[in-house]
C-alpha cells in the first residue's frame, strides 16, 4: 500500500511539473555583459509573468562559436554586432529570418534600420534588426596627453610606455585608417587588403616598444587608465564614459580619421524556441522609457529616435564632451566582413603578438 | 555463483570509470581527429586531408610558441621540483605528527581560491601601481615606480605559485613512507648530508618526484588563464593560438590540430623526461 501510494505520488508531481513547464516559458538570451540589466529583467517578468528570462553573456566571436557548437540552438535570442551576421550565417546557418510585422520597426532611427538591413540580407531575407551603437575609438587623460588625437598617437614616442591597445581587428583597421588606406573598400579585392594587413602588420610591430602592454578587457583597461599607469588607450567608447565619471579628465577621442562605429543587433538563432518571448523583449527594451535604463547600462546609444536624448544625463555629458556633430557625421560603420578575412586578420595579428620588437 | 557476484560486482566497480574514459575522453578525442582532419575549402564544403598539420609546420610563429611554451613548462616544472621538494621533506620527515596536518592544510587552502582569483591577486601585487612597487617607494629603495607585471619572469612565478601543490602532494606522501632508520644508517656509515640526499632520499623519492614532475609538466603547458593574464606583449602561449583558432578565427579544424600537437608534444616530452632520467611508468608512478 505504502509502495502505491509513493507511486502516485510520483506521477502526480510529474504532472504538476510538465503542467508548470507548459506554462513557463524560457527567454534564453545571449548577450553582451550589462546588456540584461537586472531592473529591466525584472519589469519584463513582472509585465509577462509567464516568461522567465535567463542570460548568457557573451562577446561577437564566443557567440558565433556558441551557436555554431548547437547548429543555432540553446538560445532564443542573440546580439552580435551587424558587421559578424551575414558571413556566419552564410557559412554556419546559425540563425533564422525576422517576422519585422512583429517588430516595432518604426521606432528605429531609420539610417540604423536601413544599414542594418542592408548589411544582413540573404536572399532577400533580413536577419538583424538594430539595437544599440556606439564606436571604438581612443581614450585621453587629458591632464597629461593633451595633443593626443589619431590612431597613430599610440605609437608616438612621447607617451612610450604609456599606451595601450587590444590586439584585435579594431586596431588594424584604425591604424589602417590612419596610415590613409580605406580596409573596408578593399574588402572587395583580398589581395589588396593583404597589402594592406602587411603594410599595418608592420606599423604595429615598430610600435610594440611604445606599448605598455595589451589590454584583454574592460576591467583591466580602466584599472590601467585610472592609475595613471598609461595615459592613452584604444578603447570601446562605453568603457570611456564609465571613466569619465570617476575622472573628467579621460575623455573618449574619436579619432581624426572617423571613429569605428558598430551596431549591435536583435537576431534570432535558428533553433530557438521561444520566438514570440524573444519579439516581446525586443519591442520591450525600445520603449523609451526602457531605453534610458538599457543605455545606463552599456554606455552605448539606442539606436531608436532620439536615442542620444535618452542616455542617462552623466552619459550624455560624456558624449558631448567626446563628439561634435561632424565626429559623428565623419563615423565609419564596421563593413560586413567578408569570408576569409577573418583568418587573414587572424594571421596578421599572431604575427604582431609573436614578434619580439619591444 | 560466486564467480557470476564477482564478475558482476567488478562490472558494477569498473563501469563508471569506463563511462568516463569513453564518454568524456575517448569519444570528443576521436571527433578532434576527424575535425582537425578536415580541410575548408569554401563555406560549408570541407575535404580530408592533413593540411591543418602541414599549416602548422610551414608557420614558424606556430612551432616556435609551442616550444616556447614547451621550454617554459619544464623551467616551471624543475623550479616547482626544487621549491617543493624541501617543503614537502619538512613536512613529511621534520615536522611533529600534529603541526604536520596543518602545514599540509596550509599549503591546499590557495586551491581552494580559483585560478583567475589567484592571477589577480598576483597583479594586485605587482602592478606598477601595486602593492610591492608602492611599498619599496615608500621604503624610499626606488624612486619611480616598478612594473613587475606582463613579463615572462611574472608568468613562471605565477605558474609555480599555481602548479606547486602537485609537486607537493605526491612527494609528502611518497617520504612519508620512509623508514627514518634509512637516513639514520647513512649518517651512520659516514654519509655526510649531501651524499644522504643522493643516495637514499632521492632514489626512495623518485616515484614521487616523476609523478609530480608528470602533473606540473602537463598542468602548466596546459594552463590558459595565468600566462594570459600575467603575460606581457611578447608571451605567446600555446593555448592562447588553440583560443584564437577556434574561437577568434572561427577554424575549429586547425584548432583541433593544434590541440593534438600540444598532446602530442607534451606526450612526447614527458617520454624523454622518462628516458632520460632512467626511469619508467610502472616502477614510479603506477608504484607510487
Amino acid at each position: 500500500m505504502k509502495q502505491k501510494n509513493y507511486i502516485v505520488g510520483l506521477a502526480v508531481t510529474a504532472a504538476l511539473s510538465t503542467a508548470s513547464v507548459a506554462q513557463a516559458e524560457t527567454l534564453r538570451l545571449l548577450t553582451w555583459g550589462s546588456y540584461a540589466p537586472e531592473e529591466l529583467i525584472q519589469k519584463f517578468e513582472e509585465e509577462y509573468p509567464d516568461i522567465d528570462v535567463e542570460v548568457t553573456f557573451s562577446n561577437n566571436e564566443e557567440m558565433i562559436a556558441k551557436l555554431r557548437a548547437t547548429g543555432g540552438a540553446g538560445f532564443d535570442l542573440a546580439q552580435p554586432s551587424h558587421d559578424r551576421i551575414y558571413a556566419a550565417q552564410l557559412e554556419y546557418d546559425i540563425y533564422k529570418p525576422l517576422d519585422l510585422s512583429k517588430i516595432d520597426t518604426s521606432v528605429m532611427e531609420s539610417t540604423h534600420l536601413e544599414g542594418v538591413k542592408a548589411n544582413t540580407t540573404i536572399d532577400g531575407e533580413v536577419y538583424a534588426v538594430p539595437h544599440q551603437w556606439g564606436t571604438s575609438g581612443l581614450m585621453k587623460n587629458k591632464a597629461m596627453a593633451a595633443d593626443f588625437n589619431g590612431w597613430d598617437d599610440l605609437c608616438d614616442s612621447q607617451y612610450a610606455g604609456k599606451t595601450s591597445m587590444r590586439l584585435k581587428r579594431t586596431i588594424l583597421l584604425g591604424t589602417a585608417f590612419a596610415m590613409g588606406h580605406d580596409p573596408f573598400a578593399a574588402y572587395s579585392d583580398l589581395d589588396k587588403y593583404q597589402d594592406i594587413l602587411d603594410e599595418v602588420s608592420e606599423k604595429l610591430i615598430a610600435c610594440k616598444s611604445n606599448i605598455k602592454a595589451y589590454w584583454q578587457g574592460g576591467d583591466d583597461l580602466s584599472a590601467m587608465m585610472l592609475s595613471g599607469e598609461i595615459v592613452a588607450s584604444e578603447t570601446w567608447d562605453s568603457t570611456a564614459y564609465k571613466l569619465y565619471a570617476q575622472n573628467p579628465d579621460i575623455v573618449f577621442v574619436p579619432p581624426e580619421t572617423g571613429a569605428l562605429a558598430w551596431i549591435d543587433t536583435f537576431a534570432l538563432p535558428a533553433k530557438g524556441k521561444a520566438d514570440d518571448a524573444a519579439y516581446k523583449w525586443i519591442n520591450f527594451v525600445l520603449r523609451p522609457e526602457n531605453v534610458t535604463i538599457m543605455s545606463g547600462s552599456t554606455g552605448a546609444i539606442a539606436a531608436v529616435n532620439g536615442g542620444l536624448d535618452l542616455l542617462p544625463e552623466d552619459k550624455k555629458n560624456a558624449v558631448n564632451a567626446a563628439f561634435t556633430p561632424a565626429d559623428i557625421a565623419n563615423l565609419k560603420f564596421f563593413a560586413n566582413i567578408p569570408p576569409g578575412v577573418e583568418d587573414m586578420e587572424g594571421k596578421a595579428l599572431e604575427k604582431i603578438k609573436a614578434a619580439t620588437g619591444g | 555463483m560466486q564467480g557470476d557476484v564477482k564478475r558482476l560486482s567488478l562490472i558494477l566497480l569498473f563501469a563508471p570509470f569506463a563511462l568516463w574514459i569513453v564518454l568524456l575522453i575517448i569519444l570528443p578525442h576521436l571527433g578532434m581527429v576527424y575535425l582537425s582532419l578536415r580541410e575548408k575549402v569554401a563555406p560549408r564544403v570541407y575535404e580530408f586531408g592533413f593540411g591543418n598539420y602541414i599549416d602548422f609546420i610551414q608557420e614558424p610563429i606556430y612551432w616556435n610558441t609551442l616550444l616556447r611554451t614547451g621550454s617554459m613548462s619544464i623551467l616551471v616544472t624543475v623550479l616547482a621540483l626544487l621549491i617543493g621538494f624541501p617543503i614537502a621533506y619538512y613536512i613529511a620527515k621534520i615536522a611533529g605528527r600534529r603541526s604536520r596536518g596543518a602545514l599540509f592544510l596550509l599549503c591546499l587552502i590557495p586551491l581552494w581560491v580559483s585560478d583567475l582569483i589567484r592571477a589577480f591577486g598576483w597583479i594586485l601585487l605587482l602592478r606598477e601601481t601595486g602593492v610591492i612597487s608602492t611599498s619599496l617607494q615608500t621604503m624610499g629603495l626606488i624612486s619611480e615606480p616598478v612594473e613587475f607585471l606582463y613579463n615572462d619572469a611574472t608568468v613562471i612565478v605565477g605558474l609555480v605559485y599555481t602548479v606547486i601543490l602537485f609537486m607537493i602532494v605526491p612527494l609528502v606522501s611518497t617520504l612519508d613512507g620512509m623508514d627514518d632508520a634509512m637516513v639514520e644508517a647513512g649518517y651512520n656509515l659516514g654519509g655526510s648530508g649531501p651524499t644522504v640526499l643522493r643516495r637514499i632520499i632521492i632514489p626512495y623519492a623518485m616515484p614521487g618526484i616523476v609523478a609530480g614532475c608528470i602533473v606540473v609538466f602537463m598542468l602548466t603547458a596546459g594552463s590558459y588563464l595565468t600566462p594570459i593574464l600575467l603575460g606581457g606583449k611578447n608571451s605567446s602561449w600555446f593555448t592562447e593560438q588553440i583560443y584564437d583558432q577556434f574561437i577568434t578565427r572561427f577554424n575549429w579544424e586547425s584548432g583541433a590540430a593544434f590541440g593534438f600537437l600540444l598532446l602530442a608534444f607534451t606526450s612526447l616530452v614527458v617520454w624523454a623526461g622518462l628516458r632520460l632520467t632512467g626511469q619508467n611508468l610502472a616502477n614510479t608512478v603506477a608504484k607510487n
